[in-house]
């Protein structure tokens, strides 16, 4: 390429590749991340919650690093691997291990934040904070149940964690 | 949140050309700008995406120095080994600030660029006045709601309070933030109110925050990020304290001490004559009492955040005690 700058019309061509398949689309520039995908890609398993950074509900992976698809702009995450969700669970159905672990410790009673907090929880466990009931309630602070689930989804991730370290 | 035109640099240099457009702003991580966008505060007409720019975010740590990127994420920096060993105050006051997502997204740049979280500042709909937002217009927190808000380096047309954590620690020691053409102190380059509201930080158009540095001491090796907030974890500070600590080898006289505040003032917040008091004197917890108070002198209240008065010389304690233990 050889602009050092790529100045956008009115409307943007962004190509995304989620879960592992690509998709293009034209959207404004300012379409968040997690518009592009509940409203445009009719992948809803994210969830809009606040849509202002402060309750977890859309978290998804970026390059396998846990962050907030409402303040991310889809244009932004061109080239980046996003991973929703949807994307978790193997091809033929079997769940992730931290899935497995919420259906197992009833981890959430409306469910509404529970894709964010799965998507949350898969990070936590593989950044290595998950070593203790303290460490995850710290680094899983950003994921907010309204149903108040937390000791369930601290049981579920801590479960989850040592299944996946033996 | 209004429509605007998105660029993408390439390179620093494009970054700094785009950086001087009429209502451009930079976005990197995106955790203070689009939530600003959303809320109506930040309306910028070009957005320059600068997180595709390559090498700004190394990660380079010896015991002269540390020099940051300013992409690197906080929670980059915040695990790095070197960092928690030399600089364990930067590491601490970057985990205890937001949350693993929003740590994997902002960047050390953008971190030094967040705004106040001032609720009369972040909602230009129900309170038009706001001198940061548009000067001349009034402070809709004087008289209002002031739990939060500042009590030091405050000024009639603004009380707001820095938010951020991670630029207290490099306040204490001293840091500089490489801006291409100039460098200038951390402190230096965050301004107090004055009758200036809305000029928060010492940047001009064109110029774009390259990397951070941090010069290496024996009270940054010894040093500790201490937060006090309303919850436990997920939550700006109610008064928070770097502090680093040097001995003399008797292990009791302080030879080099280094106090900054954050959550109590409206920019990170040194406390020179707390360090003034304290060096070549024994530690002992009357001693450091009597020094921290001095922190407070000349500060202001505005009724319900007058308990910062009594919190922030008590946090100061609490984390000078808690190195001196770790002798």
């Amino acid at each position: 390429m050889n602009d050092q700058v790529t100045i956008s019309p009115t409307t943007l061509s962004v190509h995304l590749t989620i879960n592992g398949r690509d998709h293009a689309l034209e959207i404004e520039p300012r379409v968040t991340l997690l518009d592009a995908l509940r409203d445009r890609l009719a992948l809803t398993g994210t969830k809009k919650g606040c849509d202002q950074g402060q309750c977890g509900a859309c978290t998804v992976h970026v390059d396998g690093q846990r962050v907030l698809a409402c303040l991310t702009l889809a244009a932004q995450v061109e080239g980046r691997e996003i991973t929703t969700i949807e994307g978790l669970a193997d091809e033929d159905g079997t769940l992730n291990a931290v899935q497995a672990a919420f259906l197992e410790q009833d981890a959430f009673q409306c469910g509404y934040c529970t894709p964010g907090q799965i998507m949350s929880a898969v990070a936590c466990i593989r950044e290595g904070h998950a070593g203790s009931d303290e460490e995850i309630r710290e680094y899983m602070a950003g994921n907010l149940c309204r149903c108040g689930a937390y000791p369930n989804i601290v049981a579920a991730v801590r479960q989850a964690a040592q299944e996946l370290r033996s | 949140m209004r429509d605007f035109s998105y660029l993408r640099a390439g390179n620093i240099e494009a970054a700094r050309n785009a950086a001087a457009l009429p209502g451009a702003m930079l976005l990197a991580g995106g955790t203070t700008l689009i939530d600003l966008a959303k809320c109506g505060v930040a309306e910028p007409s070009t957005v320059i995406d600068i997180s595709h720019i390559e090498g700004l975010n190394a990660i380079d740590v010896t015991a002269d120095r540390a020099v940051i990127g300013a992409l690197a994420r906080m929670s980059h920096v915040a695990d790095n080994p070197q960092v928690k060993n030399l600089f364990p105050a930067v590491s601490e006051a970057l985990w205890q600030a937001a949350s693993a997502q929003l740590r994997n997204m902002a960047t050390i740049g953008g971190n030094l660029m967040q705004r106040t979280r001032c609720p009369y500042f972040r909602d230009p709909q129900n309170f038009p006045a706001c001198n940061k937002r548009a000067p001349g217009s009034g402070c809709s927190a004087i008289g209002g709601v002031t739990r939060g808000h500042a009590v030091l380096g405050t000024s009639e047309a603004c009380i707001a309070t820095y938010p951020g954590d991670l630029a207290i620690a490099l306040v204490a020691f001293d840091a500089e933030v490489d801006l291409g053409e100039r460098k200038l102190k951390v402190e230096d380059f965050f301004l107090a109110p004055g009758a200036t509201a809305e000029q928060e930080h010492d940047i001009r158009p064109g110029e774009v925050i390259t990397a951070i540095e941090i010069p290496g001491s024996a009270a940054a090796r010894r040093s500790t990020y201490v937060k006090v907030r309303d919850r436990q974890s997920y939550e700006f500070a109610a008064a928070s304290a770097a502090v680093g600590l040097e001995l003399e080898g008797d292990g009791r006289t302080v030879r080099d001490i280094r106090v900054a505040f954050g959550g109590v003032a409206t920019k990170p917040w040194r406390a020179r004559a707390v360090e003034e008091a304290l060096k070549g004197q024994m530690l002992d917890e009357e001693t450091v009492r009597k020094a921290s108070e001095l922190a407070m002198e000349g500060a202001v209240d505005h009724g319900a955040n007058h308990y910062k008065i009594a919190l922030a010389p008590r946090v100061v304690v609490r984390a000078i005690l808690k190195l001196g233990e770790t002798a």
